[in-house]
């Protein structure tokens, strides 16, 4: 067993260009033998690949080519599982499957991940029926089932495209990793495979891609002291220091701390939880500064708003939040954060 | 882990429901239980507002304000005048 040149093309729209060893399109018989099969173990380079997209490194590029691809030897009788072309998600769910023999359908998503592309409509009812028609799946399994990860729901319809394409659709577990106890147990899935969590560890596989964003607004924030400092003649390492530390704990607070501690800290608003958490450092440096009134003040407005705003912006990185809770967090307060921290920012200027 | 109480838009009407049961398996946060012969919603607050049950539900009995829960995506579209955008992975995308 080898891995085929699972990294598509870097162009995603044109079908084109996609090779045509994934993707059987026209008619005629399908060759069973000339779908690629692929590994269950992942190689170094796939752990690697892992790792820097978790760090958001070239993370929307990193994906497979969309069609049909096989596990072991299946034959016309065996399951057809559905996933992304995000090779993360297709990573995921190809280590769970040792010693198994099954059929694997990767939708053209965009390199985006099974739930994400979902709510986007990528992985959605259009895209599984046009990929059951160019892959020939019909001629290659003799069934009408699919089994397809519960998080691709928000996107497809099932009865949709049971009415389209006649093949069923049944909603399989949330994680791969329960894939093979649900086919063990006549493809049921139990309540705890149907419920999302968010873990610890669950918060520190998201927390780097977080962090990597966050610094860009530090960066930013550090170019522009410097440049102010040095057109005050007041350039040097330790006014550099002392003028960005501020700014990077409260960029740490809100797109690490909050979100690790995220269960643990009070109110359920994510930029009140930010918000508080801000409030401390802010009350912390203050006092490690020894700062007056105005930098007191300073630091008060500008540090737990910056804290609260990067700590709402985790919301998309949740398993729980809504819209319309989002929504609400905004309208309620977006105006007095931006307020606050413009006072903030006239207070810091002005103490110097 | 709960989101802003009483806030999600989720409603099921009781004269269409069949008790398919559904909603139960492609809801991610068991916001729903089986009543006797009808599906009905036992936690509100834990709705995400996906819309799997939405649109999975053959006798349209579900409704919801399906969306992302996602500031960046809202903010971005409040500042382009459009829907809320989902941003992630787009900026390297080469040519979509």
């Amino acid at each position: 067993m080898e891995d085929p040149k699972t990294i598509s093309p870097k162009c995603c729209c044109g079908k084109a260009q996609e090779p045509a060893i994934a993707d059987h399109a026209g008619s005629g018989k399908v060759d069973r033998g000339t779908i690629p099969v692929v590994s269950t173990t992942l190689s170094l380079a796939d752990r690697l690949g892992a790792w820097k997209v978790r760090w958001g490194i070239k993370r929307g590029r990193y994906r497979v080519t969309p069609g049909l691809y096989a596990i072991g030897h299946p034959g016309d009788k065996d399951v057809v599982l559905v996933s992304s072309n995000y090779k993360l998600s297709f990573d995921e769910l190809r280590k769970e499957l040792d010693g198994l023999n099954v059929w694997i359908l990767v939708l053209d998503t965009k390199g985006i991940n099974v739930w994400c592309a979902a709510g986007k409509g990528t992985f959605g009812t259009d895209e599984l029926v046009r990929r059951i028609a160019v892959t020939g799946l019909p001629e290659v399994v003799s069934h009408r089932a699919l089994i397809l990860p519960q998080l691709s729901a928000p996107g497809v319809s099932g009865f949709e495209v049971k009415k389209r394409s006649g093949f069923a659709v049944i909603f399989g577990p949330i994680r791969a990793r329960d894939i093979k106890s649900f086919l063990d147990h006549g493809m049921k899935a139990d309540a705890r495979m149907r419920r999302v969590t968010f873990s610890f560890r669950d918060r520190l596989k998201v927390v780097p891609v977080e962090f990597v964003g966050a610094m860009k607004y530090f960066i930013i924030y550090a170019a522009i002291l410097a440049i102010w400092l040095f057109a005050r003649g007041g350039l040097t390492v330790r006014s550099l220091r002392d003028g960005s530390l501020p700014f990077l704990g409260a960029v740490l607070i809100g797109s690490v701390i909050t979100p690790v501690l995220l269960p643990w800290i009070p109110f359920r608003s994510f930029t009140l939880k930010g918000w508080v958490m801000g409030f401390l450092w802010a009350i912390g440096l203050s006092a490690f500064q020894k700062a007056g009134i105005p930098l007191l003040a300073g630091n008060l407005l500008l540090l737990p708003a910056i804290a609260a705003y990067l700590a709402l912006n985790f919301t998309g990185s949740t398993t729980f939040t809504s819209q319309n809770g989002v929504n609400k967090e905004i309208r309620i307060f977006a105006r007095p954060m931006a307020i606050t921290a413009l006072i903030g920012i006239a207070l810091l200027i002005l103490g110097r | 882990m709960k989101y802003l109480a009483n806030v999600a838009s989720l409603r099921i009407n009781n004269e269409k429901c069949t008790g398919c049961g559904i909603c139960l398996d492609v809801c991610p946060h068991e916001v729903f239980f089986m009543n006797g012969r009808q599906a009905a919603i036992q936690d509100l607050d834990a709705c995400m507002e996906c819309g799997a049950c939405r649109i999975n539900c053959p006798l349209h009995a579900i409704d919801v304000q399906a969306g992302v829960g996602c500031a960046n995506a809202i903010l971005r579209g409040m500042i382009r005048g459009t829907s809320p955008q989902c941003g992630c992975g787009s900026k390297d995308e080469t040519c979509c």
